[in-house]
């Protein structure tokens, strides 16, 4: 956005949307930025009947590299399209080129039926990967009813880095094709000194609706 | 905050903190607004260091009833050793004195998995909860030390400054163990205190913290 003097009384402004003036190090004149904003929407894709949401550094204006620490995936209402498929992640090195970056992961989820049937806390193992370069599953026992989703968030810590591996952190929930309530709780890592720069969402087997927004966290 | 034409090219403004100027919904016009409810406070970044203490009034810490919500955010943060009791990633909260002693009750739970696909399992570790015990509060155990590894998560301390309440707090965090796999683990609690906390210090349970940073956060409006 520029900012200049236009004529008396007036300033040339060109709003950028979810952008706001800030005194700058000057005290005594403004720029553009994120005011307190620790928690920085960098982009907000869209599914619908899609076969992938992908993030891809340097892409229509995705940021993914060492400008934040930390990044958040908000999963709202996403969805799959029939009871046997299974959305999920993966990430890639080599700005999505490839998505098959070893990773290992625990799962473990509880649930409670809508006819308050089981209640149950268990590890799940359907979900776990142990340096397995497919997809990190997000949920399981997919529901295609019309009202039913997925809704969580997920976490991945430092991807630039090339010196730890990336850790990453996952709580969704989503009524199941049992009727039940599910939480289903997923960390692990990606198993890679690389920097990771990409990552994909996707069904093991058809496409997917819904909403995905990427946040940077300062 | 009040925005008034003073003087030709010149704005009359008076900044007030944690306000920005924001446009309205004439896109050529001015509003204030807030900016994030999340507010970064301070960043730690440890190198071989023995811990990382925030303290209220300390170093532009803010750490009292200006938020009533508090986040720690911990990025790979890098154990010095591996067994030897010095493999524990732990947090203390000072209630008034100088140590880091609050009492504190609390429970802890974990997922595990190998990298070889074994042992996948969720479990209560009893050896890792506190009754109103006065320790630092594990909060990864049995970590790898390898150079690749360090343990990441995330702290919630609700309302510290609070002189009626308990003050609970909340962590997830995982790490690579040193048996080669992922343990995410999960820790509730309360320092069972009605005394302010005013500081929080991380610490492994011998050795040093390697590398990694630590952010703390205000949360605001919650």
């Amino acid at each position: 956005m520029a900012l200049s003097k236009a004529d008396f009384n007036n300033i040339n402004v060109t709003p950028a949307a979810s952008k706001k003036l800030k005194w700058n190090a000057s005290a005594n004149g403004f720029e553009t930025g994120d005011v307190g904003g620790n928690m920085v929407l960098i982009k907000t894709l869209t599914a619908d009947n899609s076969a992938n949401l992908s993030f891809v550094n340097g892409t229509s204006d995705v940021v993914f590299d060492s400008t934040y620490e930390k990044y958040v995936f908000k999963f709202i209402d996403t969805s799959i399209r029939s009871n046997t498929e299974k959305l999920g992640f993966n990430v890639s090195i080599d700005t999505g080129s490839n998505y098959n970056v070893a990773k290992t992961s625990s799962a473990f989820r509880a649930h409670h039926g809508e006819d308050d049937s089981p209640a149950a806390l268990a590890y799940y193992g359907d979900d776990d990967l142990a340096q397995g370069t497919g997809l990190q599953p997000i949920q399981n026992g997919g529901n295609s009813d019309a009202d039913s989703c997925i809704s969580g968030e997920l976490t991945i810590f430092n991807p630039s880095s090339t010196t730890f591996v990336k850790h990453f952190i996952m709580t969704t929930n989503q009524n199941n094709s049992s009727g039940n309530s599910q939480v289903l709780h997923i960390a692990g890592y990606a198993n890679t000194t690389s920097a990771v720069d990409a990552i994909i969402f996707q069904s093991n087997t058809g496409n997917i609706d819904g909403t995905i927004k990427m946040y940077g966290i300062t | 905050m009040a925005i008034s034409k003073f003087n030709y090219n010149s704005f009359n403004v008076t900044p007030v903190a944690s306000k920005a100027l924001a446009f309205n919904s004439d896109a050529d016009g001015f509003t204030t607004a807030s900016g994030s409810s999340m507010i970064l406070i301070k960043t730690l970044t440890a190198s071989s260091s023995a811990n990382l203490s925030f303290v209220n009034g300390s170093s532009d810490v803010v750490l009292d009833d200006t938020y009533p919500v508090y986040k720690f955010l911990c990025i790979n943060c890098h154990p010095s050793q591996q067994g030897g009791d010095g493999d524990e990633f732990s947090v203390g909260f000072r209630d008034g004195s100088t140590a880091y002693d609050a009492s504190k009750t609390s429970t802890f739970f974990s997922s595990v998995h190998g990298e070889d696909g074994s042992g996948g399992a969720v479990a209560y570790r009893d050896s890792h909860d506190q009754a109103n015990a006065t320790g630092f509060q594990t909060l990864a155990v049995d970590m790898d030390a390898d150079n690749d590894t360090q343990v990441s998560g995330e702290l919630t301390l609700f309302n510290p400054s609070s002189t009626t309440f308990v003050k609970h707090f909340i962590w997830r965090g995982n790490h690579v163990h040193s048996s080669a796999g992922i343990q995410d683990t999960y820790v509730a609690g309360y320092c069972n205190v009605t005394a302010a906390i005013d500081a929080v210090q991380f610490k492994m349970s011998a050795g040093n913290i390697d590398a990694g940073v630590i952010k703390l956060y205000g949360i605001a409006d919650s």
